[in-house]
C-alpha cells in the first residue's frame, strides 16, 4: 500500500466516523448545529482526497472536468439552497435527494458500459444493477415529488388501470435487469433500455400519489438513494459510500415508517392507493352553525386566560403568519402573564418537524414547542386553545367516527380545552376532504380571515385593552 | 474489493447504526434529520468523481460528468438547507 492509497483509505474511514457522529448529534436540538458541521468536514475531507484516488488514471483534462462538474453542481445547489424559503424546504430536500439518486445511477451506468462491473463476480454485478434501478427510480420519482410540491404539477393524473401499467413497467425493468446480469457482458442497448425503464417506473409510481402523502414518499426516496449509494459503493469498493449509504438507508427507512405511522397510513397504502380515490362515498359531515367572532374578542379572552395552547397548521405557514403570531404571543407572555405553549402535530406542515422549523424561523424557542403526546394530557386543564390553519389534525372524528377516512389518525384533543378559537380562511374542508365537527362545537369560536391579517388584528386588539 | 461475508458484516452493522441513530429522536428534528441524512448520502460524490476519473470514451465521460454534477448538487444543497434549518433552533434562554 503506497502513501496515497493509505491516505485515501484513512480519510474515508475518518469521514465515515464523522458522518455517524454528526448524524447522532443531529438527533438532539442542543448538538444538532455542531452535528451537521462534523458531517460537513467529513464530506470535504473525503472529496478532496478522492482527487488522489488510485483508480483515477486521469490526465490534466480529466481533472478539469471533475472540478468543473463540482463547481457547476455545487454552485447551482448552493445558490438555490440559500435562496429557498423555509416553507419550500421539503421540495428542495426532494430535489437534492433525486440528484443523489441520479448520481448513483450514473456511476452504475459508467461501470456497466465499461464492463468494470462484470469483473468482480455475480454479487457485485447484481448490486450494480439493483443500485442503478433504485437510483433511477429515486431520481425521476424525486423530481416528480419536487414538481408536485412546487406547484408545477397540480393535476394528479391517474390513468385507468394505473396499477396494471405500473406492474407492467416494473416487470419490464426487472426483466431487463436480469438480462444484463445473465448476459455477462451487458450490451449497451440493453443497459440503456433498462435505465430508461427505471426512470419511467419512477415517474409512473410517483405521479398518482397525492400531495398530502408526498413527505412520506420523499423520505422513502431518501432511504432508497442511501441504499443505491451503498450498493454502488460495493461496486467501486468504496467503504465510505457503503457505510454512509447504508446508515442513511436504515435511518431513512425508520424515519419513513415513523412518518407514515403519524399519518395513520401504511407505506403500501401510500404507494399503491391514492388518498380519497378508494374512499367511495364521502362520510356524512357534522351539521350545525359555526359561531364566528372578531379578532378583537378573541384577543380579549386570550389576555384574561391563564393558559393558552396554540396549534399551528400549514395554513399558518402559507399565510407567512409565523412572525406576527410570535409578536402576539410575546405580548401575551410579557403584558398579560399568559402561559403559552405550542402543540405540534407530527404531520403539521409538509413533513414531520417542518412546522418546528417554520416556528423556529420566526424566533419561537423550541422549549415552548411540545408534541402530541406531551400536550394531549393538558388540553382539559387549559383555558383556551387557538388553532391556526390546521384542520384534519384537530378533527375529533378521528377518535369517534369509524366511517371517517381519517378514523384512527392520532389527533390533538383541542376540543377538550375550555374555549377553542379557530383561525381559518373559509368554511372549506381539509386535505382529506372531511368536514370537521370541532368547528361546530359549543365551545368553539371561528375567526375567519387570512392568518397573517388575523394575527395582526389580535396584536392590535391586545394594545386596545 | 470488499466481498463476501466481510461486506455483509459491514452492511449489517451500518444498518443497525442508522436504525439506532434515528430511534429516539424527537419529532421536532425529523425534518432537519431527513435533510441531514440526505446530505450524508451526498458521499456519492466521491464515487462519481472516481467514475468520471476512469471513464473511457465520449458517452461514459458524459454520464460521469453529469453524475458528478448531480452528486455535487446533492452534497452542497443538502448541507446548505440542513444548516439553514438548524441555525433557527434556539431556546428561550439564548
Amino acid at each position: 500500500m503506497n502513501f496515497w492509497e493509505f491516505t485515501v483509505d484513512a480519510s474515508y474511514f475518518i469521514a465515515a466516523v464523522l458522518f455517524i457522529v454528526g448524524l447522532k448529534r443531529m438527533g438532539s436540538p442542543k448538538t444538532a448545529k455542531a452535528g451537521i458541521k462534523w458531517a460537513g468536514i467529513g464530506m470535504v475531507l473525503a472529496t478532496v482526497v478522492t482527487l488522489w484516488h488510485p483508480e483515477m488514471d486521469a490526465g490534466f483534462f480529466r481533472y478539469i472536468l471533475i472540478l468543473l462538474a463540482i463547481a457547476i453542481g455545487g454552485g447551482g445547489a448552493y445558490y438555490t439552497g440559500m435562496k429557498v424559503q423555509m416553507t419550500g424546504m421539503p421540495q428542495m430536500v426532494a430535489l437534492y435527494n433525486g440528484m443523489g439518486g441520479g448520481a448513483a445511477a450514473a456511476i452504475a451506468l459508467v461501470e456497466l458500459y465499461s464492463h468494470a462491473a462484470f469483473q468482480h463476480g455475480t454479487t457485485v454485478l447484481i448490486l450494480a444493477v439493483v443500485g442503478a434501478l433504485i437510483g433511477g427510480v429515486s431520481f425521476s420519482g424525486s423530481l416528480i415529488a419536487w414538481a408536485k410540491l412546487e406547484g408545477k404539477m397540480n393535476k394528479t393524473i391517474r390513468l385507468p388501470g394505473q396499477h396494471l401499467i405500473n406492474a407492467g413497467i416494473a416487470l419490464l425493468t426487472v426483466v431487463l435487469g436480469i438480462w444484463i446480469i445473465a448476459s455477462s457482458d451487458g450490451a449497451p442497448v440493453v443497459v440503456t433500455l433498462f435505465f430508461i425503464a427505471s426512470l419511467v417506473f419512477g415517474v409512473f409510481l410517483t405521479n398518482p400519489i397525492g400531495g398530502a402523502d408526498m413527505p412520506v414518499v420523499i423520505s422513502l426516496y431518501n432511504a432508497l438513494t442511501g441504499l443505491a449509494v451503498a450498493f454502488e459503493g460495493f461496486v467501486l469498493g468504496n467503504p465510505a459510500m457503503i457505510i454512509a449509504g447504508t446508515v442513511v438507508g436504515a435511518a431513512g427507512s425508520l424515519l419513513t415508517l415513523l412518518m407514515a405511522n403519524a399519518m395513520n397510513r401504511s407505506i403500501s397504502n401510500v404507494l399503491f392507493a391514492g388518498f380519497g380515490v378508494d374512499d367511495g362515498a364521502q362520510a356524512e359531515g357534522p351539521e350545525g352553525e359555526m359561531k364566528s367572532v372578531e379578532a378583537f374578542d378573541a384577543a380579549a379572552s386570550f389576555a384574561y386566560a391563564d393558559s393558552l395552547i396554540i396549534v399551528p397548521g400549514y395554513g399558518l405557514a402559507v399565510a407567512q403568519a409565523q412572525h406576527k403570531l410570535w409578536e402576539f404571543v410575546q405580548m401575551l407572555q410579557k403584558e398579560h402573564d399568559v402561559d403559552v405553549k405550542f402543540a405540534i402535530h407530527p404531520v403539521a406542515g409538509r413533513m414531520p418537524g417542518h412546522m418546528n422549523v417554520l416556528l423556529a424561523e420566526a424566533g419561537v424557542p423550541y422549549d415552548l414547542i411540545y408534541d402530541l403526546e406531551e400536550m394531549n394530557a393538558e388540553f382539559p386543564n387549559t383555558d383556551a386553545a387557538l388553532v391556526i390553519g390546521a384542520n384534519d389534525v384537530v378533527n375529533p372524528a378521528a377518535r369517534t367516527d369509524e366511517s371517517s377516512p381519517i378514523y384512527g389518525m392520532p389527533i390533538l384533543d383541542v376540543d377538550k380545552a375550555r374555549e377553542v378559537y379557530v383561525i381559518k380562511r373559509g368554511k372549506g374542508t381539509g386535505f382529506s376532504g372531511v368536514q370537521n365537527g370541532l368547528f361546530f362545537g359549543d365551545n368553539t369560536r371561528m375567526v375567519f380571515g387570512d392568518a397573517k391579517q388575523v394575527c395582526t388584528d389580535l396584536a392590535n386588539g391586545l394594545k386596545q385593552l | 474489493m470488499i466481498t463476501g461475508f466481510v461486506a455483509l458484516y459491514i452492511f449489517m452493522l451500518a444498518a443497525f447504526t442508522g436504525y439506532e441513530i434515528i430511534g429516539r429522536v424527537p419529532a421536532i428534528l425529523h425534518t432537519p434529520l431527513m435533510s441531514g441524512s440526505n446530505f450524508v448520502h451526498g458521499i456519492v460524490l466521491v464515487g462519481a468523481m472516481v467514475a468520471l476519473g476512469h471513464a473511457d470514451g465520449f458517452w461514459e465521460t458524459l454520464i460521469g460528468f453529469i453524475g458528478t454534477i448531480l452528486a455535487a448538487g446533492n452534497a452542497v444543497g443538502g448541507y446548505v438547507v440542513t444548516e439553514r434549518m438548524l441555525e433557527m433552533f434556539k431556546t428561550s434562554k439564548d
